[in-house]
């Protein structure tokens, strides 16, 4: 029995508003929340509702035949959070029926894989696997990584992390005359299993679905099943990774795409073709293959790499720029500078600076809130340097974040030992004040009762002792981290 | 096939674009190996390089008829044409011109510029236009710009041959929009009687569809293009006194090219940085009002007006530049934002340009918007990606806008008129 392996991706970015280089330090607001708003809502009403609903009703007429999986962005979660809370409530009743899995990715949707000299993709991958399991009370078992960005390193990094698959496009470069319907495994990791998007039938849906001009237009879900069901029988499954928006908004309601979906099931079960998870079918099958990926590949535009995100002069400057400023906005710990940087580093502010202009122009313009990839990067900028300003006034200049980070250890280490320590002497000077409370209200005893009391005295003498010492200590300390402090605060 | 051209200007000796794109249209066209261009100019200096086409001195063409002594003769012709083509026109006068003022050897006087009596000046021409006309063989006429659509008008009434018109500017982007209703007239009555019309943009098509109510079929689009640097222009050195970055603006200072736009823009980046200095570059009627709108925003240190800049002081401050600015309110193409950018140098142009439909690396804002236009400006200084991506992705793109392209279209529309 063949299965079809849904997976869709959710992601909206937090699009930055007209931010003018006279904001720089004067404005630290950055987001274009009208359109922000406006845009998910719309979405929501379009897409994600009906699209919920649909699939909700179809797990449950089908009782577990039907499954899918998710890859929603942390920053998407927030923004449904904010503008549009029924969503999430409607994906906590699909995780409910146990028919739907969801990925792990990067919290803020971001290009940290990347960047291999920072931990920051750990970080944001851990951050967005809490959020996930805070939300709906599964933890994310396969990987999806932004705009489905893979290479061998990456790969391994992943699995380093306790996944043990994940999900990729099914390049042409990469695979060759190989199928994208097998699992592979990672080149540097063999027990990373990879499943890859097949990107025809993906593309089938999403693009093709209503062009008049396509020679196999109108697609039905038969056909599309017989498609599946034609598949050589060595191949167990098809993956299909389908950006969410596709239902509905990219495909508009009346192209007929929710019937599609509706009807998928039943014909599917009359083509014998079932439906699966990534993580049933990376349990159920092993790997017939290794890949090596030694360059980052992608699903964007004709060529599959990175060039749309980092392609240019412009998006390496900004990136760079971005990455540089990363280990400092970890070492402050400010809630809002955390959250800006977060929101900072969706890939989608990078998107729009591309300036392939001729093939895949056309699709980064459509999605672009800019009139020119010049723009783009212009408002970015200002944006990233009011940001790196902020995140610089915590610190004193000068200070190279080795140093920085070495003084901030020591301040947190001292400060824990002067708390330690305080508590230390309070609980002793409680306990000295009841012995005294013990030792006064008695003053005639019997001998035996007195060379007691005289053993506990010297006991709580030998505390009394002790805290001294710690209190001597302390003062020692505390000269020690304020002109430290001073120094940092410089 | 043979082409006969009226023009107005060419270089070396010009006094806007007009010159600049009849030169290029015309090397370009002649790169085709059956063409045959002869260009008419009211008054040629002599120092025109006719390797490729040849020039007709309306100046020197008679219209009334005079039998000058042969010496008298050679002398007043100067070199500019020879006495056999001098007799060849003479034998093709068939009007009476005597109401107009000749020399002695019947032909008539042109400045060559745009002086006060321009409309006797295009009258006088048409007037030669009758002559020359008739004297030479050609398949196509073909006028640039408003001042010799009544010569081609003529030409094709007498000889029966079709007209193109070539509109490189319309009175409405010179005026913004207030149109003096003569030169409107005489546009309208070239473009209405033209067999087809070619515009250096899709702005100016519409200009002229909407404006002039002309029928689209018979407006085609073909885009300028620019000439290569040549080696003496490369070699210039750039003259900087201080590390400063140099925001220039370089044209006349007129309504049409927006500079108070400009002047603003600099005032509000000035609040935000000091290293920068911007320049306007070129003179013109509203100048003065510049220099005080300067003033009372307090930055005259550091805006500064060079006054007109001649032959190669144009290029030693292009190439003293970091950012070249063109916020024109109408531009029906605009060719300098393309010589700045073959320099390397990061332009600005406004949406409002011809120029901006072609161009892809260089950064488009409305001529209102001066917030956008501050913050362009202020990125290009500031972020050193932006300044080296639009330096060499702008040289790569402008070096492939040729002349030879243009040439071909504009080819494709007189085959389509003569019904090849």
């Amino acid at each position: 029995m063949k299965s079809i392996c849904f997976y869709f991706q959710i992601h909206q970015p937090f699009r930055l508003r007209r931010y003018r280089f006279f904001d720089i330090g004067n404005d630290h607001y950055y987001y274009d929340d009208y359109n922000n708003e406006e845009i998910i809502r719309r979405i929501a009403e379009n897409c994600y509702l009906p699209a919920n609903n649909l699939i909700l009703q179809l797990i449950k007429e089908n009782n577990g035949f039907f499954k899918v999986a998710y890859s929603i962005s942390g920053i998407a979660l927030e923004q449904l959070e904010l503008y549009a809370p029924e969503v999430i409530d409607s994906f906590r009743e699909l995780a409910k029926t146990g028919c739907v899995e969801f990925l792990g990715e990067t919290y803020a949707h971001s290009l940290s894989s990347l960047n291999e000299d920072s931990e920051e993709f750990e970080t944001q991958v851990k951050e967005h696997c809490n959020k996930i399991e805070a939300l709906f009370g599964m933890k994310p078992k396969v990987f999806r990584n932004s705009e489905l960005i893979y290479s061998d390193a990456i790969g391994e990094r992943v699995a380093q992390l306790g996944f043990k698959g994940m999900v990729t496009e099914g390049a042409k470069y990469v695979l060759g005359w190989k199928s994208p319907n097998y699992v592979y495994c990672c080149a540097n990791n063999p027990r990373m299993k990879l499943l890859l998007r097949n990107f025809k039938l993906s593309d089938d849906l999403t693009f093709r679905f209503s062009d008049w001009a396509w020679d196999q237009y109108p697609l039905t879900a038969d056909k599309f099943a017989g498609w599946i069901a034609e598949t050589p029988e060595s191949e167990k499954f098809v993956n299909l990774f389908i950006n969410y928006e596709t239902f509905g908004e990219v495909q508009k309601a009346h192209s007929g795409i929710f019937e599609f979906l509706k009807a998928l099931p039943e014909f599917a079960k009359q083509k014998n073709v079932s439906f699966a998870t990534p993580s049933d079918i990376i349990d159920q099958y092993m790997p017939v293959d290794q890949i090596s990926v030694p360059y980052p590949m992608s699903w964007a535009d004709e060529e599959r790499d990175v060039s749309a995100w980092l392609g240019n002069e412009l998006q390496r400057e900004a990136f760079e720029k971005l990455c540089s400023i990363g280990e400092r906005v970890h070492l402050s710990q400010d809630r809002r500078l955390l959250q800006d940087w977060y929101y900072l580093q969706t890939s989608d502010h990078f998107y729009y600076m591309c300036t392939k202009h001729f093939t895949d122009g056309a699709v980064h313009s459509f999605f672009s809130p800019y009139d020119s990839p010049f723009e783009a990067f212009t408002n970015y900028m200002n944006v990233l340097s009011d940001f790196i300003d902020r995140v610089n006034s915590q610190f004193p200049e000068g200070i190279d974040n080795e140093e920085l980070s070495a003084l901030m250890k020591l301040i947190n280490t001292q400060e824990n030992l002067i708390e330690k320590l305080t508590e230390e002497n309070k609980a002793l000077k409680e306990c000295n004040a009841n012995a005294e409370m013990a030792v006064s209200p008695a003053p005639k005893k019997r001998v035996c009762r007195k060379k007691a009391e005289s053993a506990e005295l010297t006991e709580t003498s030998k505390t009394e002792k002790k805290a001294k010492s710690a209190k001597s200590s302390e003062k020692e300390e505390k000269p020690k981290t304020a002109r430290k402090r001073k120094t940092t605060e410089k | 096939m043979k082409a006969l051209m009226f023009g107005w200007e060419f270089p070396p000796h010009i006094l806007g674009g007009l010159g600049t794109a009849s030169y290029g249209l015309t090397k370009g066209m002649s790169l085709q190996q059956d063409m045959d261009i002869t260009f008419m100019l009211p008054k040629p200096w002599g120092d025109e390089d006719q390797s490729f086409l040849k020039i007709i001195a309306a100046n020197k063409v008679p219209v009334v008829w005079q039998d000058p002594e042969w010496n008298y003769l050679c002398q007043q012709l100067d070199g500019r044409m020879s006495p056999e083509e001098y007799y060849r026109y003479r034998d093709c006068i068939r009007e009476d011109f005597h109401h107009i003022g000749t020399s002695g050897i019947g032909s008539i006087e042109f400045s060559g510029r745009y002086p006060d009596n321009l409309l006797e000046e295009i009258g006088n021409y048409t007037a030669v236009a009758n002559v020359v006309c008739r004297s030479l063989d050609f398949d196509i006429i073909h006028s640039h710009d408003w001042l010799t659509y009544p010569a081609g008008v003529v030409a094709k009434q007498i000889t029966g041959k079709p007209l193109v018109i070539h509109v490189h500017a319309t009175d409405f982007d010179r005026s913004r929009g207030n149109v003096n209703p003569t030169v409107y007239g005489i546009e309208k009555y070239g473009m209405d009687m033209a067999d087809h019309i070619i515009t250096v943009s899709n702005l100016t098509r519409d200009t002229v569809i909407y404006r002039y109510g002309i029928d689209p079929a018979k407006v085609t689009t073909v885009h300028n293009a620019v000439e290569p640097i040549s080696k003496e222009i490369e070699n210039i050195q750039p003259i900087k006194g201080s590390k400063d970055k140099v925001v220039t603006f370089l044209g006349r200072i007129t309504m049409q090219k927006g500079p108070e736009y400009f002047v603003e823009a600099a005032y509000r980046v000035l609040q935000k940085t000091q290293n920068v200095r911007f320049v306007m570059a070129g003179s013109g009627d509203m100048m003065d009002k510049m220099i005080r709108h300067a003033a009372y925003r307090k930055i005259t240190d550091r805006f500064h007006f060079t006054g007109f800049l001649k032959g190669n002081q144009v290029h030693e401050m292009l190439k003293s530049s970091d950012v070249y600015i063109m916020p024109s309110v109408s531009e029906p193409f605009g060719i300098s934002p393309l010589e700045a950018m073959q320099v390397g140098v990061p332009t600005i142009i406004s949406k409002q340009s011809g120029c901006a439909e072609i161009l892809y690396n260089a950064i488009k804002i409305d001529y209102w918007d001066i917030d956008a236009m501050a913050d362009a400006i202020y990125s290009i200084i500031t972020y050193p990606s932006m300044y080296s991506f639009l330096k060499n992705e702008g040289k790569k793109e402008v070096d492939e806008i040729k002349w030879e392209y243009a040439a071909l279209k504009v080819r494709k529309v007189y085959d389509m008129v003569l019904g090849h």
